[in-house]
């Protein structure tokens, strides 16, 4: 396979000026959630309070908790762990006058491409602390839960530091700030599967259970949760603007960004860039084009190659091609145009690359990670993957092709979204699509082989034999006639 | 033996506490186990299925659906090398050929003298770094052969021995919960009309 050149000029690359912040670059932006991350000690206390930290939990307190909701409602803080849905609209869910209810905290970031959960627990774990609180005093939350992705021994050390240094200056526990307002945070450790990101295979884990999700509905973990209660589910970087946001308040975090996608996001992208890193970006106005070839972002292709294709939000998400750099980060603009912004990560691919085998690598992730519940994604899955590592390996044939086709209109029935190509012709198929599948992993081992060979058809041809029409033997009555 | 030590009981039950139904301590008691034993042993199933009340089966059950849980005696090092779109795109696939040549072994094995185990991996939520590995679940950026054959060496000689701990071994330190300021799990049985903390007044 032909990605597959690691060179020396790995090592030349630029990299990030915060060594102990791998991949951050930042840049002449308002920074939300990464105003730390030029400390190289942001992880402690000590220079958590010396920028400020733990004041946005001292004026939530001052607030009444439906207050601190109504600001983080006004502020329209959008979800980052790919839905996209408002944190304080999600909060509005939890039915009236039952408690106990719980917050989990998503910290599992497996998604291929995503790199910013890991980063903010582990160059900032105070803010993410902060951010808890808030969110249980302003949802009136009994407990919370930190599940952080079990391959992350790092963000587990500052984390379980952090939280024990909090524990100790009276910002968790009880009567917190002298207040009657009492919450623990636990720490727990998730032992290595993608779809528990999932958030019902999140509380599933989080009980001991095997990952696997629930069937909807209810659609909300807010009704039912956690041990049958009501229960928050929210991301790592969501939680993390919520110390901004009650200090600053709904509209100085309004002022950023775009009144539908408001204050800013951290994108990672990696692959075939001059200088691939995680940015925050201003969120909604920023683009693609800016993002891929700005010169405070990833100063565009590597080797002044071309671009060929990117993947806008995560491995999940259908593929762009140069016909999309001109979207901006905004959820309902990228869902017309055919894929989504998902979690905030963008892998790019130049004109050398092996589209077949770049496809391949998304779409054995996905089979491999199926939890095994429904039969169109277990099956499906394992199918698509040995039909495409076959086309891959150059023993498919034209029928494999379609056979891929077929298998994934099992997992996703009916128009399959997908990018507009002016080379093509083509015009995009708007998201979402339709599916048979409890949760989206299923769909996503379909997505990335049905994005390439929508977009790049002739990189498949060239892969497979030509059987042609299937030959039919006339079957005559009277032989020898 | 690979029960649980009397200490790792200790650490075991302060968990559980944590906690407001035991089962969830599952994976973390398992996590414990391996790092007690480098591996999931049949023993210490057994004996977190006594501590969180629930059958042996019910541990393996939920255990075995994870993939850093290893059922089988595994190297002081497991070397994990990202496979995922990020890292294809940057070469993983010959920093894994070059991987197995130096150790000598393929993919899901372990060397004879059972220091490393290597192995094939998903996106390590490293990807700008690409391409990555973790020894221990602890990463390594932008792998180049040469780094690779460094990073071997200085695992064998000891002198990675104070940043990466044997493998099992998650982090170097664990959460304490002072026991004057914990509130304490809430039981989702006893529901009430509002939180302990929020004066709930009568309709
Ligand atoms: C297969 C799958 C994997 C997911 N993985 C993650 C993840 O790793 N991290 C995350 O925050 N959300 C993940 N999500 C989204 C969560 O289900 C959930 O929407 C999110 O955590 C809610 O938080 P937010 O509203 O703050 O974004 C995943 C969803 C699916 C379907
Ligand atoms: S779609 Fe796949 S991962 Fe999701 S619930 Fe079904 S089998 Fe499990
Ligand atoms: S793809 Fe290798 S770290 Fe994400």
């Amino acid at each position: 396979m032909s990605n597959d050149h690691i060179s020396r000029e790995n090592t030349d690359r630029v990299v990030s000026p915060y060594p102990w912040a791998p991949g951050f670059y930042p840049g002449d932006r308002p920074q939300i959630v990464t105003s730390r991350f030029q400390y190289d000690d942001a992880y402690t206390l000590e220079r958590y309070h010396a920028t400020g930290g733990y004041e946005g939990l001292r004026a939530a307190l001052a607030k009444s908790p439906s207050e601190v909701s109504e600001e983080v409602k006004n502020a329209t803080l959008l979800g980052r762990g790919g839905a996209g849905f408002p944190a304080g609209t999600k909060w509005g869910f939890t039915p009236q006058g039952v408690w106990p209810r719980y917050l989990v905290v998503n910290g599992d970031e497996s998604e291929p491409g995503t790199y910013k959960d890991r980063l903010l627990m582990e160059c900032d774990p105070h803010q993410l602390i902060e951010g808890c609180l808030i969110a249980s005093y302003a949802a009136g939350l009994s407990q919370c839960f930190l599940y952080i992705r079990g391959e992350m021994a790092l963000a587990h050390e500052r984390v379980a530091a952090a939280l024990d240094e909090a524990y100790a200056a009276g910002y968790i526990g009880k009567n917190i700030l002298g207040t009657d307002f009492g919450v623990d945070i636990v720490l727990h450790t998730g032992a290595g599967a993608y779809v528990v990101g999932e958030e019902t295979a999140l509380i599933e884990s989080l009980e001991g259970e095997r990952g696997m999700p629930r069937l909807k509905p209810p659609y909300f973990p807010a009704a039912v949760g956690l041990y049958g209660q009501p229960t928050i589910v929210n991301n790592v970087e969501t939680l993390a603007n919520l110390p901004f946001i009650a200090k600053e308040g709904a509209a100085a975090y309004t002022a950023v960004g775009t009144a539908t996608s408001p204050g800013t996001r951290m994108i990672a992208v990696s692959g075939h860039v001059v200088r691939p890193g995680v940015y925050e970006i201003v969120n909604g106005s920023t683009t693609f084009r800016d993002l891929l070839y700005g010169d405070e972002y990833c100063q565009g292709i590597r080797d002044g190659n071309d671009l060929k294709a990117f993947v806008p939000g995560g491995g999940s998400a259908p593929w762009f091609t140069a016909d999309q750099l001109d979207i901006p980060f905004e959820g309902p603009q990228a869902g017309a145009a055919g894929s989504m912004l998902g979690s905030g990560a963008v892998m790019v691919m130049d004109s050398t690359t092996d589209i077949p085998a770049a496809a391949l690598s998304l779409v054995r992730f996905y089979a491999h990670e199926s939890c095994g519940k429904c039969v169109p994604c277990r099956e499906g899955g394992t199918w698509l993957y040995r039909l495409v590592q076959r086309v891959v390996d150059g023993h498919g044939t034209d029928a494999d092709l379609q056979t891929i086709l077929d298998v994934g209109q099992s997992i996703c029935p009916g128009d399959m979204p997908h990018a507009s190509s002016e080379r093509l012709g083509l015009d995009a198929v708007p998201f979402p699509y339709k599916m048979t599948t409890i949760c989206f992993v299923g769909p996503s081992a379909y997505v990335p082989i049905h994005s390439a060979m929508t977009l790049f058809p002739e990189d498949f041809d060239a892969l497979v034999t030509k059987r042609g029409e299937r030959r039919s033997i006339p079957v005559m009555a009277g032989a020898g006639e | 033996m690979s029960r649980l030590s009397d200490h790792n009981v200790i650490v075991a039950k302060e968990i559980i506490a944590r906690y407001p139904k035991p089962k969830s301590a599952l994976i973390p008691l398992v996590h414990l186990s391996q790092q007690q034993n480098g591996y999931v042993t049949d023993d210490a199933m057994r004996h977190v299925a006594e501590l969180i009340d629930v059958t042996p089966a019910e541990v393996y059950g939920t255990a075995s659906f994870y993939e850093m849980f290893r059922f089988e005696p595994t190297g002081k090092y497991l070397v994990n090398i990202c496979g995922t779109m990020s890292c294809q795109l940057m070469g993983a696939e010959s920093l894994m050929h070059h991987a197995e040549h130096t150790l000598g072994v393929k993919a899901g094995s372990t060397t004879s003298d059972g220091l490393i185990t290597l192995q094939h991996a998903e996106c390590q939520a490293a990807c700008t770094e690409a391409p990555t590995l973790q020894v221990n679940y602890r990463h390594r950026y932008r792998v180049t052969p040469e780094a690779f054959d460094e990073l071997i060496a200085d695992l064998r000689s000891g002198a990675l021995d104070a940043e990466i701990p044997p493998h099992g071994t998650l982090g170097r330190n664990r959460q304490q919960i002072p026991a004057d300021r914990t509130v304490g799990a809430p039981d989702p049985d006893d529901v009430t009309e509002g939180p302990a903390w929020i004066q709930v007044s009568p309709a």
